[in-house]
């Protein structure tokens, strides 16, 4: 009884969640521009998303595309930031250990709106013009954080003698780090990556100070810009089902991968 | 039947799985006493105490207390109290309101919890600790508050799991005399599980030895000691060679090659059997007068109190031997066994007996392989037979796919010449082996039976 | 060769120019006026003039009861989740987390969108309702960790000592799992007070919250009284980092 009652709840808290997601899914298959108003079965707006037809799809393809080339260049410029960072904060006593944690901290801790509005007027208070260059900057300063508290506990759980036995053994220092210290800490760095890698494609309060006049749509600012013109361009619905699937997919795989390593 | 038993246990059972973890259990505790729980890890004695606290539910037996069935009654309507392994002790909360805990539950006036917490604190020295946060204690001061908070409640029975496994050595001996005292004083029945067998002798009235899920031996820790009764219970507590012997009559034991005079009786004649001797039983001098047997010394280390030595026989065993002089390495010494010292214990097995099924006239199916092997002529195809394999038909192989057969060295004990190991095949059967290579607790083998070694009998001789 | 410590140089150097500049350039702009004098009357402005304030009030009206809600219906879902007595499936945890993982501005879009359907008028109820939406799963994460981490012994030993299940709950369990409510609460309160977008598509931009404010005078161009009101949430934060002090819980909260 009691876990009826259990599982109903989260099944009604589930379906709750689901609703609008589940709701934007079913209306992607009808041609309807209004949304709610189902004109029966089609794949056009799928269609349109691809081939960049009618109103919206191409620029809504572009900003797809900077989305995700900005998230993995932020993150790829975080891994190496952070990783290296990590290995200095991980190899530092005392107060600087402190300090270099208590800054680490404030990005994650500050809202969104301050991290934008801060270097949005760092960048004007340095004659910066803002583009490409000036978000990829942004989301390294909030992404990078996340890289060094995934990589800093590799580096407590290794073993702290790996490395000078490396030299012992006659390894070079540039060779004892890239054979010994890199495949210790790569889970660490694997995960801080993918960790930037979905705060930067999520972020839009940021990307939204920073990213001056020059026309610069990522996914997040294109939907805002969207709904304050009033209209939703129908191939968005396709769009959020992809992701939403695609999402799907993927926590799916790495939910079985761990519990095949836990059976392991 | 004297009827101060406070806790009987009744044929206790509980699997998880295909593994039984207990096996009809049966013992009885009397009010009052110091009982230990005593057994390797994963011998079911954790498993045993939580079910008596109530944690866990037996499949089968009853558990009663003072002539009760409590088996159906959540723990916290059970009048028992436990100190669990870690502590357990809540972070939320400091040390009086640690110990209060049972007490402000009971809805008690104020007054009285207070007054019953105080004298808690004082009995186990703490005394100016009540408002200390329990994260700033140290792990023996953790360990009183454990006590305190479990004792306050005036518990029948105080059950205590592994409570001094996080102390080091020195705070672990001080804090064995400290719970002996607190037992002493509060004369409640204590449960103690330990894997110590140090511990255990040290502390308690009455020993109870586990292994596999089954009571190996009850008994005094002098019984224990001295008279174990098969070579697990004598392997398992303090130091012995196990060695394989012949009963040749009552009171006449073979074993290294000689013959001795012992104590035994009833075992019959020419039986084997398994003899325990302590390496400090054992006289060593420098002349053969006297002496039985005589022997070289092998090795020579100082352990504190003793020397420890080992001594290859005349007849090339291998035998420990302490004593307070030390003997140079290489000097022949003479060896002498008092009767009173030497200990019989009857045989578990003298060879496998396996569960087989006649495939054709030279194959037969068991332990989840095909063996080839003579079958017997009134054995047809299909019969289930049963094959006996000595120790020493089995081979044992590095890589566990060299085998017909994958398994793991469950359990190893020496017996002077030779090794006697349990392995525990990939799909849960046992198989004994002698041996002389070595092997390590845990290592994976490849498992292979020489045909000539199986022998068939028809399942009815 | 060299000393380790100094790889952190690199980052130190990266955080004081994209971290501690940017923020001390805040209180800088924040007392400045046009001309860049010195002045208090951007934050004199906030306190005397009553729209900002009442927005200022609604938003932290909103805020605590978004997170009030949150604990509210994230708590008993966090620990059912987390009994294994009642849930086993790893993936009706997942359903819940995965929400973490998908565009907050999709998720708010698609339900407001689903609300105006339904034919709700857009207001505080739906905004409420919609931040619930949004925020619900950043409460349930936390408050699940503490409590799958939670050692099962404390619950086990408050029995033994005779409290009853329901006690058990009330006397350890919930007290044991407030660091994970308290991260719960940073990763829903700050973001429901300073987010600007969420309220404005759930609202339809009749209601504005502060961080909407914030944004309108930055994005025309008012700087200074921008920096202002970034300067007073900067202020609140503080405080609200000290009740919960808990850091470290708040970053392990956002990883999966």
């Amino acid at each position: 009884m009691k876990k009826v009652l259990a599982k109903a709840y989260l099944y009604l808290l589930l379906a709750m969640l689901y609703a609008p997601l589940l709701f934007i899914a079913v209306f992607s298959f009808t041609e309807s521009r209004v949304l709610g108003n189902w004109t029966g079965f089609s794949t056009k707006l799928y269609s349109n998303l691809f081939t960049g037809g009618m109103n919206g799809g191409s620029s809504l393809l572009a900003a797809v595309e900077n989305t995700l080339l900005i998230a993995l260049i932020a993150a790829a410029i975080s891994t190496l930031l952070g990783t290296v960072a990590a290995v200095g904060i991980f190899n530092l006593k005392g107060r600087k250990k402190q300090t270099m944690q208590f800054l680490n901290n404030i990005p994650m801790i500050n809202p969104d709106i301050i991290t934008g509005v801060s270097l949005f007027l760092l960048f004007v208070f340095l004659g910066f013009s803002q583009g490409y260059t000036t978000v990829v900057l942004a989301h390294v300063t909030f992404c990078t954080p996340y890289v060094v508290l995934n990589v800093l506990p590799k580096l407590a759980q290794m073993n702290p003698n790996i490395y000078e036995a490396a030299l012992d053994l006659g390894a070079t220092p540039g060779q004892a780090l890239w054979k010994v210290l890199v495949p210790e800490l790569r889970p660490g760095m694997i995960s801080g990556f993918i960790l930037a890698f979905t705060m930067s494609l999520d972020d839009f309060a940021v990307t939204f100070f920073t990213r001056g006049t020059i026309g610069l749509e990522t996914l997040s600012t294109y939907i805002y810009a969207d709904a304050r013109k009033g209209g939703l361009t129908p191939e968005l619905r396709p769009l959020m089902t992809i992701i939403f699937l695609i999402v799907l997919i993927l926590l799916i795989v790495i939910n079985m991968r761990q519990e095949k390593m836990k059976k392991q | 039947m004297a009827k101060d038993y406070i806790i009987d246990i009744q044929h206790l059972s509980k699997s998880y799985g295909d593994v039984k973890v207990l096996d009809d259990i049966n013992f009885y505790i009397r009010r009052g006493e110091f009982i230990t729980l005593l057994g390797p890890s994963g011998c079911g004695k954790t498993t045993l105490l939580r079910q008596i606290a109530g944690f866990i539910a037996p499949d089968e037996g009853r558990i009663l207390l003072e002539g009760k069935d409590i088996s159906g009654i959540p723990p916290y309507k059970r009048p028992l109290n436990t100190v669990f392994q870690r502590y357990a002790l809540f972070p939320h909360l400091d040390v009086f309101d640690n110990i209060a805990f049972g007490l402000k539950l009971q809805k008690l006036p104020a007054k009285e919890i207070e007054v019953r917490v105080k004298k808690m604190l004082k009995m186990v020295s703490m005394t100016d600790y009540e408002d200390r946060s329990v994260d700033s204690l140290s792990g023996g001061q953790q360990q009183r508050v454990a006590i305190a908070r479990a004792l306050v409640n005036y518990p029948k029975v105080l059950l205590l799991d592994e409570p001094l496994a996080a102390l080091d050595l020195k705070m672990r001996k001080d804090m064995q005399m400290e719970l002996k005292e607190i037992h002493r004083k509060m004369g409640i029945t204590f449960i103690y599980v330990t894997h110590d067998q140090e511990e255990a002798l040290t502390l308690s009235d009455t020993i109870v030895v586990l292994n596999e899920g089954r009571i190996q031996q009850i008994g005094t820790p002098t019984d224990i000691y001295n008279e174990p009764v098969n070579s697990f219970v004598a392997d398992f507590i303090g130091e012995s060679t196990i060695l394989n012997g012949t009963m040749i009559r009552d009171r006449r034991v073979e074993f290294m090659g000689h013959e001795f005079d012992c104590v035994d009786e009833g075992f019959g004649e020419n039986v084997p059997v398994d003899v325990v001797v302590r390496p400090e039983d054992v006289y060593i001098m420098n002349h053969q007068e006297g002496a039985q047997f005589s022997g070289v010394v092998q090795s020579c280390i100082f352990k504190g109190v003793h020397y420890e030595m080992f001594v290859e026989t005349d007849k090339g065993y291998e035998l420990m031997i302490q004593d307070y002089n030390a003997f140079e390495p290489g000097s022949t010494v003479g060896l002498l066994i008092r009767p009173s010292d030497i200990q019989v214990m009857h045989k578990e097995r003298t060879i496998n007996t396996i569960e087989a099924e006649v495939l054709d006239s030279h194959h037969v199916s068991m332990l989840g392989a095909e063996w080839e092997c003579e079958v017997p002529d009134d054995a047809a195809t299909g019969d289930t037979v049963i094959a006996e394999v000595p120790f020493d038909g089995i081979e044992l192989l590095d890589h566990q796919e060299d085998g017909k057969l994958a398994g793991e060295v469950h359990f190893l004990l020496y017996k002077g010449d030779h090794y006697h190991l349990t392995i525990l095949t990939d799909n849960g059967d046992r198989l004994w082996v002698d041996t002389d290579d070595i092997w390590d607790k845990g290592d994976l083998v490849g498992i292979d039976i020489r045909s000539e070694a199986i022998k068939l009998k028809l399942k009815n001789d | 060769m060299i000393k380790r410590s100094y790889w952190s140089l690199p980052y130190l150097i990266f955080m004081v120019v994209f971290v501690v500049l940017p923020l001390l350039l805040i209180v800088l702009y924040a007392f400045q006026d046009g001309h860049g004098h010195l002045t208090f009357a951007n934050i004199t402005r906030f306190f005397t003039d009553s729209d900002s304030l009442s927005t200022f009030a609604l938003s932290i009206e909103v805020a605590i009861e978004n997170t009030l809600i949150c604990i509210l219906l994230g708590y008993p879902a966090a620990w059912i989740l987390s009994n294994r007595k009642l849930n086993r499936s790893a993936v009706t945890v997942m359903l819940f987390i995965m929400p973490m993982w998908i565009n907050a501005l999709m998720r708010t879009l698609a339900t407001a969108e689903l609300f105006s359907m339904l034919g709700f008028t857009l207001g505080k109820g739906t905004l409420l309702f919609g931040m619930v939406y949004d925020y619900i799963p950043f409460m349930i994460y936390p408050i699940y960790n503490t409590l799958m981490k939670m050692d099962n012994s404390y619950a086990e030993a408050a029995e033994d000592l005779g409290a009853t299940p329901w006690k058990v709950f009330w006397k350890v369990t919930v007290p044991l799992s407030l660091p994970g409510v308290m991260s719960g609460v940073l990763m829903v309160f700050m973001p429901t007070v300073s987010t600007f977008a969420i309220s404005e598509f759930l609202t339809n931009n009749k209601i504005k919250l502060f961080g909407t404010i914030i944004q309108e005078n930055i994005n025309s161009s008012m700087w200074n009284y921008g920096a202002a009101l970034a300067f007073i949430m900067l202020f609140i934060i503080g405080i609200t980092s000290l009740f919960g002090e808990n850091k470290e819980t708040q970053a392990e909260g956002g990883l999966i």
